[in-house]
């Protein structure tokens, strides 16, 4: 052997975990065996329980290892059983890897596959197909498509995209926005990081495309600051694409301009409430705004504004490429598509899972994710962030679909589903859904900004054994007050955690009032 | 990083800020996160320029400052742990490393040391939520976080 190629995750949880350490380990073995090493840094592949673990190119493929000792030690057996399974720490070909076969990769079809500082490897796996698609349409054809596909909106609303996107070209005014909300907040949620640092020109393909559909010329893309590598790595991309003439005042030779500004949040969790966000671009500070007006109409500085998730944007380029019909064949109901879940919290195998709508949590949690960390009985999951419901292990078999698990009263939001083991106490989770929520808040309605504080209170007063049946009372009360009452979803969600809690587990509200008698 | 900076120093890097953001839409948080980054924190100082060039008020830009969790008022201590305090670092047990760590240090959660070694922070969600708990020592991230491994970095970098 005289060179090898190997592939390393450069994302950052990757490198949080030691990826770094192993890229080091590889280049020092093998100077040592005078083997040349090309070490190509990718995405991530989402497979976070493996991690960290590398990738080496053979003539069947990519095969898969990873350290169960020391680095070093791995990557010394790696060469001394040239690079086959015979090595302990092999994990066989990664494309024969059942937790990668059985998943549905449409977005993240190049993740932890090509390197995301080329222009040219995003184009040799197919980028910008669907930009060049786009380009020889008209606004009327892309908002036809996108619409056509079914596309809704993954930040969590799941409002359709293709009805987003014809309001905003309807809209009267030569300046029009595109701003990307790259402000995931969502405990449990790394799908828009995971792709930012992994697949960055596919972001940028998807916002120019809705730029072309819109007539928007300027796109803001407002990354959160808890994710320095992917700000880093979208400024890189977006520069890369400037000078590949795939951005900024002449795309590709078509006299159409935009271009894409980075901005940075700055630890504000509502600034993911989108008018928060058009807020905080504006440089103020993140304060909701009371709708109507639409975004659409009157978003950013005022004027007409497409605001969409990193992943509704990235489901477009594809869209535009193989074709409505294509999109629109996956899933069930009214969610057509893939969606990207995030296995998180108390998991054994944590990770990233795109599967068409419809599967069942259960089979997201026990067969791709392996229960939980600790081996213990699953408790609850909770799907869709903060502002998401905890749900008991008895009801896993729901399918993740917008309307199915809006009707038994949870939601899925961004996708995450954080699983917590029998040791969780329901009554501090819900605590902790009120805490958050005054931690928060922006402040401009009482029902949020007081109701949040006062939210504490109460399930405090339940926890010492005060009175717990009114108090009992007094917070489905308050769950039905700030519901019906907050401006945004910030305090209009913030009771779904609380009350499924209250529904699902009302022994550890007993229990704590019980123990305090 | 903190710098102490005389008034001069202070207005002359303040005035350099601010003219790379003229004309910029919205420069209000860039300006004071631009700001931060050069002093590790937010000189109180730096308000009445900010508001004179960019025509706000003072209580505009004030407003702005006390809004966000990132932007601070006071230099952070010379190492900077913040610990995710989100749903699914919970769930791996980040109440419980929290508290040791708070104990190790002697503060409280959201305060410096005495000494002003270390700051110790709450953070919510580092998007490392499949490999928690996750903590920043000095900006860096890690997962499946331990005490051990937090004070291990502390002396590494100390």
């Amino acid at each position: 052997m005289k060179s090898a190629t190997f592939f390393v995750s450069g994302d950052s949880a990757s490198v949080s975990v030691g990826a770094d350490d192993l890229v080091r380990a590889i280049a020092a073995e093998a100077k040592r065996r005078g083997i040349e090493a090309r070490i190509v840094r990718t995405g991530s592949r989402g497979l976070y329980f493996l991690e960290p673990m590398f990738e080496v190119e053979t003539d069947e493929g990519r095969m898969g290892f990873r350290p169960s000792g020391t680095m070093a030690e791995c990557v010394t057996e790696m060469f001394d059983s040239d690079i086959s399974p015979k090595a302990r720490t092999c994990l066989g070909l990664m494309d024969d890897l059942p937790w990668l076969r059985r998943q549905e990769r449409l977005t993240f079809e190049r993740c932890g596959i090509i390197d995301p500082r080329s222009v040219g490897d995003y184009r040799f796996h197919g980028g910008f197909l669907g930009l060049e698609r786009a380009l020889g349409l008209t606004p009327e054809e892309i908002v036809a498509m996108v619409t056509d596909s079914g596309l809704r909106g993954r930040g969590g609303a799941g409002f359709p995209a293709g009805v987003k996107w014809n309001t905003v070209l309807g809209a009267p005014g030569d300046v029009k926005y595109i701003c990307c909300n790259a402000d995931e907040g969502d405990s449990g949620t790394f799908a828009d990081r995971m792709l930012m640092e992994g697949d960055p020109f596919l972001l940028i393909e998807g916002m120019t495309i809705a730029a072309l559909a819109t007539g928007a010329a300027k796109g803001f893309l407002y990354i959160r600051s808890e994710y320095p590598a992917a700000i880093a790595m979208m400024r890189h991309a977006i520069d890369a694409a400037r000078a590949g003439g795939w951005l900024g005042v002449d795309i590709r030779g078509s006299g159409k301009a935009f271009d894409i500004e980075v901005r940075e949040g700055a630890g504000a969790y509502i600034c993911g409430e989108e008018t928060a966000m058009l807020e905080s671009l504006e440089g103020k500070r993140g304060m909701v705004r009371a709708k109507p007006p639409l975004p659409a109409l009157e978003g950013l500085f005022g004027k007409p504004t497409v605001v969409n998730n990193v992943l509704t944007l990235a489901a477009v380029p594809l869209i535009l490429s193989r074709g409505a019909a294509y999109y629109r064949d996956l899933g069930m109901g009214r969610s057509r598509g893939t969606q990207p879940f995030q296995l998180a919290g108390c998991v054994r195998n944590g990770g990233l899972v795109e599967k068409a709508f419809g599967i069942t949590l259960r089979t997201l949690v026990e067969d791709f994710g392996g229960g939980t960390a600790t081996g213990r009985p699953i408790k609850a999951v909770q799907v869709g962030g903060p502002l998401g419901g905890y749900i008991p292990e008895e009801l896993l078999d729901l399918p993740a679909d917008y309307e199915a698990l809006a009707e038994a009263g949870f939601m899925l939001g961004h996708g995450g589903l954080v699983v917590f083991d029998d040791r969780v106490d329901m009554l501090a989770q819900a605590r902790f859904a009120m805490e958050f929520c005054a931690h928060e808040s922006c402040g401009k309605c009482t029902p949020c900004r007081i109701g949040a504080v006062r939210g504490v209170e109460v399930i405090d007063r339940i926890a010492a054994g005060a009175e717990p049946a009114k108090n009992l009372a007094l917070l489905e009360d308050l769950c039905t007050l700030m519901t019906d009452g907050s401006l945004c979803a910030m305090g209009g969600l913030t009771p779904m955690p609380v009350r499924s809690a209250l529904r699902h587990f009302p022994d550890d509200f007993r229990r704590s009032a019980a123990a305090a008698e | 990083m903190t710098v102490v900076a005389t008034p001069a120093d202070l207005a002359d890097r303040i005035g350099h800020i601010l003219a790379e953001h003229q004309g910029t839409d919205g420069a209000c948080l860039l300006v004071l996160q631009a700001i931060q980054r050069a002093f590790g924190y937010v000189p109180a100082a730096a308000l009445e320029p900010v508001a004179k060039a960019l025509s706000l008020s003072h209580a505009d830009v004030y407003g702005v400052l006390t809004f966000y969790h990132d932007l601070r008022r006071a230099p952070p201590g010379r190492h900077v742990v913040r610990v995710c305090q989100a749903e699914a670092c919970q769930a791996m047990g980040a109440r419980g490393l929290t508290e040791q760590l708070a104990r190790r240090f002697d503060v409280a959660l959201g305060d410096t040391t005495k000494d002003g070694a270390v700051t110790l922070e709450p953070v919510y969600c580092l998007g490392n939520c499949a490999l928690s708990p996750a903590v920043t020592v000095d900006g860096a991230l890690y997962g499946r976080a331990t005490e051990f491994l937090v004070l291990e970095r502390l002396g590494a970098v100390r």
